[in-house]
């Protein structure tokens, strides 16, 4: 008899987070909770100036304070050529800073000292002597022919620009354009933000004089990444370098980049023949590491009177900080923007990009989303709300015209890129229903009528996930492929390794599910591990929502391997042909007699016992997976609110979430990625942003400044399904984490924008707080979240 | 958390903490809640050489309503005690109205009434709420005990006007001249953040007739201000659209606001405006209802 899947936790069970139970019980293990014998504790001076030169650092009053053993500054950096490390968009960053601090909180100096409360004492006892500079905030500022150049440490740096970059058809572009009846236009600003990992980045580095070895227990969503980047800089032997990622709290793209202080704890353990431990704290992780976003956006569409879409040019402006850190796949300056409007069926299309250094934080890291598509999509979503309000037309319809119909796949983009499935109008029909969009509009009129302003915005879009194939996708020419390797015991357990690293993704439940699925192995019998490079295979990490498109395609192709091993002992054990050997889950059967059948745990225990005259003994394997192409989940989102037009506060009534990510794995952990993907978005919306003042210090240094939604605010969601299977993928599955942080935030400003559009207004720039919903209304015009800096004439 | 070095000291009795304050000469502080206090030692903002601990001074918890209607608040009573009271909603409305909007869950299980009406910070709920009320905080020193009216003792951002060997023991708030009535309404970007702009409006009524009126506001000036004068005019009169209104545009002309990434100052007049509109044809109505 086969095995029920569900009941043996393989595929489409609601199987329970393994990982909640230590979790919950205060039993995980953080890089913090591990204590090494005789281990140190690193604090890192961080510059309170966003633009100055160093004239001096006097370390000697640290030096006084009892328990200090080590501070460490720019120029002893130097002396070892570590002052300066390679970031992954092939720019440099300071690992402390020599010559001059270029934002507010970079890295001046470090002190090693017996505990965390006397290294902090320290950092306070060092005297910095700085002279100001003049500060750039913006790309505006950082634009002007006069402007101060950042990066003078870089040779032929023109000006303060980071790169200029071009994709599309310019030429067909023009030509949509010049046949246009109506021209609609859009620009916004997304705001900077942080990905706020619950845990802050910290690392252990312990290197062992006696052995050479150095293990550096770290916050990493690439461990492999980083075991290869330190080879190259601290010109190590690979084989001599373990990096360990042990329980992660959250990353969110946060935990990509190598940071400064991963590199000072290590040669302060080299130094010191001791550990080191560094945890960052929450104003430090605020201040210094990857930010997500802060990009304009401004573009043009090209629209025939029907409401066909004949083109769109679009222009943005990033501000990448003080180094350009952007952690994604080398080959694109400014992430998958190219993939807006993927979902659309959109002739022509240009994109111009321009970046710039600023006096911020740098490291434009992909926050919860594949390297820009957040704001590609925001952009897309508000664009198409504008024109479809300038043609006069419902915004669902004018949608479901120029989306992509299920006929047409496999779709190449006017960007290029190849969408290969999906049902488009379908999501936005379950969402309409779902929502009651039919009667809404009465329901609007009627309200107005009473006083009250309700509002309706939807946003739906198709999203580039999983990079990637190999011939796009590398970064630091390591091309972006994932790996699994599956050891089955003789009594028919398992370990699972991968080169994905889980940061509540739930890797350790929903792995097992697949292998469960593969080979009938129940998922309660299989032990997932991940983060140790000296065990785990070569991977490209976890973000992008890269792990099930990729890793867990691995493990699919690694289990397939096992099983058709497996086969061969089973014919053994039968003692009849291959060829007469039939599978179902979990057990191989005679073809001709049915009764008769080995289990899967039969072959693994013949493996080690029993196996095949020539056969190699064991039931191992690996695999390396190249997908080939991204997946492509779908979303239509819709969102209803009410605004109150005293305070300009808007209360949200309904959140409508439909998502095709084609099979799912565990359905449960597939809602918690939405809900929580749903949550950051109502944050962007609301009120998640960091901005600079004009000196350049950071608003929104703590939790109290930068607003993260609570329980309290956060609304409920109605979740929909839709499933179209990847067509490329083993299991037929697509990413998923990300599709709500992307698509969700134009659904909630689309809506506030129809709640106050009676009054002419056709943008608010996010976050929508109350004072900005309220000047909308007031005063009819769009409100622009352009950072609070003068610009001088 | 990684604070400067502090000494630390928990008395038994409320003399005893007096001692302690009185001998260390101005570097002690007193912790009771720690919700404002911790942060700033976390953050160096505040390294004081003492933390004098009074949570384990028993006596100083309670939320006593006498039969005259005056209420009367512990030195330890927490901001929970006050939202889970079933007293306060009759004895004291804007009491029971501000308790559930102070900072968030966490913070008002283990925050105090009292410590917060001492840290004096100009978006603080309670020295809003309090001023309104025309409440006073009543003071224990190696002397014996003196009374301060809340609007004396803030004496400044983050500054009261307790002297160093001294310990705010209690929070009073006076019987009302007729019925307690009022509330308070606050406006902020996500429960726990401080206020865009926050109004308390107290009114003790004799009828449909407004016996003594208070207010007060949080978030739109350099301290906590008081509109008292603003709602004057409102005494002795019933409540009507009209007076509403003017009573309303005066409130708002007393803010102080500045513009902010919260809003500008007219936004926060304008909030200000509202809300003691809203709070009043609140109680006008209800007020409506009973007659």
């Amino acid at each position: 008899m086969a095995l029920d899947e569900i009941k043996i936790g393989g595929m489409g069970a609601r199987r329970r987070r393994v990982e909640d139970n230590r979790f919950i019980r205060g039993k995980g293990n953080y890089v913090d909770d591990i204590v090494l014998q005789g281990m140190l504790h690193m604090e890192i001076l961080r510059s309170p100036m966003a633009h100055a030169r160093i004239k001096s650092i006097d370390v000697s009053k640290a030096y006084e304070i009892p328990g200090v053993r080590l501070v460490l500054t720019g120029e002893m950096m130097a002396a070892r050529n570590l002052a300066w490390m390679p970031t992954l968009s092939y720019d440099t960053q300071a690992v402390l800073a020599t010559d001059k601090v270029r934002f507010q909180g970079q890295e001046v100096a470090a002190v090693i000292a017996d505990d965390p409360y006397i290294a902090k004492d320290a950092c306070q006892a060092i005297v910095v002597e700085y002279e100001a500079l003049p500060v750039i905030v913006n790309p505006l500022q950082a634009m002007a022919s006069d402007a101060t150049v950042i990066r003078d440490d870089k040779e032929n740096q023109p000006g303060n620009k980071v790169f200029d970059w071009e994709i599309g058809d310019r030429e067909a572009t023009d030509k949509a354009f010049a046949e246009a009846d109506v021209i609609s236009k859009m620009e916004l600003h997304y705001p900077r933000s942080h990905p706020s990992p619950m845990e802050t980045c910290g690392s252990i580095a312990d290197f062992n004089r006696a052995t050479g070895k150095l293990t550096v227990y770290m916050t990493s969503q690439a461990p492999h990444i980083v075991r290869a980047a330190v080879a190259m800089v601290a010109e190590l032997p690979e084989h001599m370098i373990r990096i360990v990622s042990p329980d992660l709290g959250g990353g969110f793209g946060n935990k990509v980049p190598i940071y400064p202080g991963y590199v000072i704890s290590i040669l302060a353990s080299i130094l010191t023949e001791r550990p080191v431990k560094w945890i960052e704290d929450k104003t430090g992780n605020l201040i210094s590491t990857g930010f997500g976003r802060d990009v304009y956006l401004k573009g043009e569409m090209a629209l025939r009177k029907d409401g066909k879409i004949l083109g769109m040019r679009m222009n943005t402006i990033s501000d990448h900080g003080a180094f350009y850190a952007d952690a994604q796949p080398s080959k694109f300056k400014i992430g998958l923007m190219h993939s807006t409007f993927a979902c659309y069926d959109l002739p022509a299309a240009h994109l111009t990009s321009t970046g710039y250094y600023t006096n911020k934080a740098p490291g434009g890291v992909a926050y919860r989303c594949s390297f820009r598509v957040t704001e590609a999509m925001f952009f897309q979503e508000r664009m198409i709300h504008a024109a479809a309000d300038d043609l006069g037309m419902d915004q669902a319809e004018f949608r479901r015209m120029n989306l992509v119909k299920d006929d047409m796949f496999p779709y190449r983009t006017a960007f290029g890129f190849l969408t290969d499935s999906g049902q488009y109008e379908k999501c936005l029909n379950v969402g309409m229903e779902a929502i009651g969009y039919s009667t809404f509009k009465q329901e609007q009129e009627e309200a107005r009528k009473r006083g009250k302003l309700l509002g309706i915005g939807i946003s739906t879009m198709t999203e580039p996930l999983g990079a990637g194939n190999s011939r796009e996708y590398d970064i630091l020419g390591i091309k972006m492929f994932d790996s699994a390797e599956l050891r089955v015991h003789m009594t028919g357990k398992a370990i699972l390794r991968t080169g994905a690293m889980n940061q509540g993704q739930g890797h350790q439940t929903t792995w097992a599910q697949i292998v469960a699925h593969e080979l009938g192995i129940p998922a309660d019998d299989i032990t997932v591990e991940e983060g140790d490079t000296d065990t785990a295979p070569f991977g490209m990490g976890t973000y992008a929502s890269r792990s099930t498109p990729v890793a867990g395609a691995a493990v699919a192709m690694v289990s397939r391997k096992i099983r058709a091993k497996a086969r061969k002992i089973a014919a053994h054990l039968l003692e009849v042909s291959e060829e007469d050997i039939e599978w179902e889950l979990g057990r191989f059967y005679v073809r001709s007699n049915k009764e008769r059948g080995v289990t899967i745990q039969d072959c693994a225990l013949a493996a080690y016992s029993n196996m095949p005259d020539g056969m190699e003994p064991g039931l191992e394997n690996n695999a390396y997976y190249d997908p080939p192409n991204l997946t492509w989940p779908f979303a239509a989102y819709f969102v209803k609110v009410e605004v109150d037009a005293e305070t300009g506060v808007w209360d949200v009534l309904n959140v409508v979430a439909v998502d095709d990510c084609g099979v799912r794995i565990n359905p449960m952990i597939v809602e918690g990625q939405i809900m929580g993907g749903l949550t950051e978005a109502y944050a962007m919306a609301s009120m998640q942003y960091i901005t600079f003042d004009e000196e350049g210090n950071c608003i929104g240094s703590n939790y109290m400044d930068y607003l993260l939604p609570t329980a309290w605010e956060t609304p409920g969601f109605e979740l929909h399904e839709v499933v179209t299977p990847c067509p490329h993928h083993p299991i037929g599955a697509k990413g998923i984490g990300e599709c709500a942080t992307v698509a969700g935030p134009a659904a909630f400003v689309n809506a506030v924008v129809n709640a106050v559009s009676h009054t002419g207004v056709r943008n608010i720039d996010m976050p929508m707080m109350p004072n900005r919903v309220y000047e909308a209304l007031t005063t009819g015009k769009d409100v622009s979240g352009m950072p609070p800096v003068r610009i001088s004439e | 958390m990684y604070p400067s070095r502090f000494g630390y000291e928990s008395p038994k009795t409320v003399e005893e903490a007096i001692a302690i304050l009185d001998a260390s000469g101005g570097d002690a502080k007193i912790l009771a809640g720690g919700q404002s206090l911790v942060p700033m030692l976390k953050l160096r903002f505040a390294a004081p050489e003492m933390l004098v601990d009074i949570n384990n001074i028993d006596g100083l918890r309670y939320i006593n309503v006498e039969a005259d209607g005056t209420v009367r608040i512990g030195a330890l009573t927490r901001h929970e005690d006050l939202e889970y009271s079933d007293e306060l909603p009759t004895a004291s409305p804007v009491l029971a109205a501000a308790a559930h909007l102070v900072a968030d869950p966490i913070v008002r299980t283990r925050g105090t009434f009292v410590g917060s009406v001492c840290h004096a910070d100009p978006q603080g709920d309670w020295a809003a709420a309090m001023t309104a009320l025309g409440g006073h905080i009543v003071a224990q020193g190696p002397n014996g005990k003196r009374t301060i009216e809340v609007k004396d003792f803030v004496i400044g951002p983050f500054q009261n006007a307790l002297a160093y060997n001294e310990i705010a023991i209690e929070a009073v708030i006076p019987a009302p001249k007729g019925k307690s009535t009022g509330s308070y309404l606050k406006l902020e970007r996500r429960v726990g953040d401080f206020a865009t702009a926050s109004v308390a409006v107290s009114l003790d009524m004799v009828g449909d007739v407004v016996a003594r009126a208070g207010s007060a506001l949080a978030g739109v000036g350099g301290r906590t201000i008081d509109a008292t004068d603003a709602v004057a005019s409102l005494v002795g009169q019933k409540l009507t659209e009209e007076n509403i209104k003017t009573a309303a545009e005066a409130v708002a002309a007393a803010a102080e606001p500045r513009s902010d990434h919260r809003g500008t100052s007219d936004y926060k007049r304008q909030i200000v405006k509202t809300f003691v509109i809203r709070i009043l044809t609140g109680l006008a109505e209800s007020s409506q209802k009973v007659a």
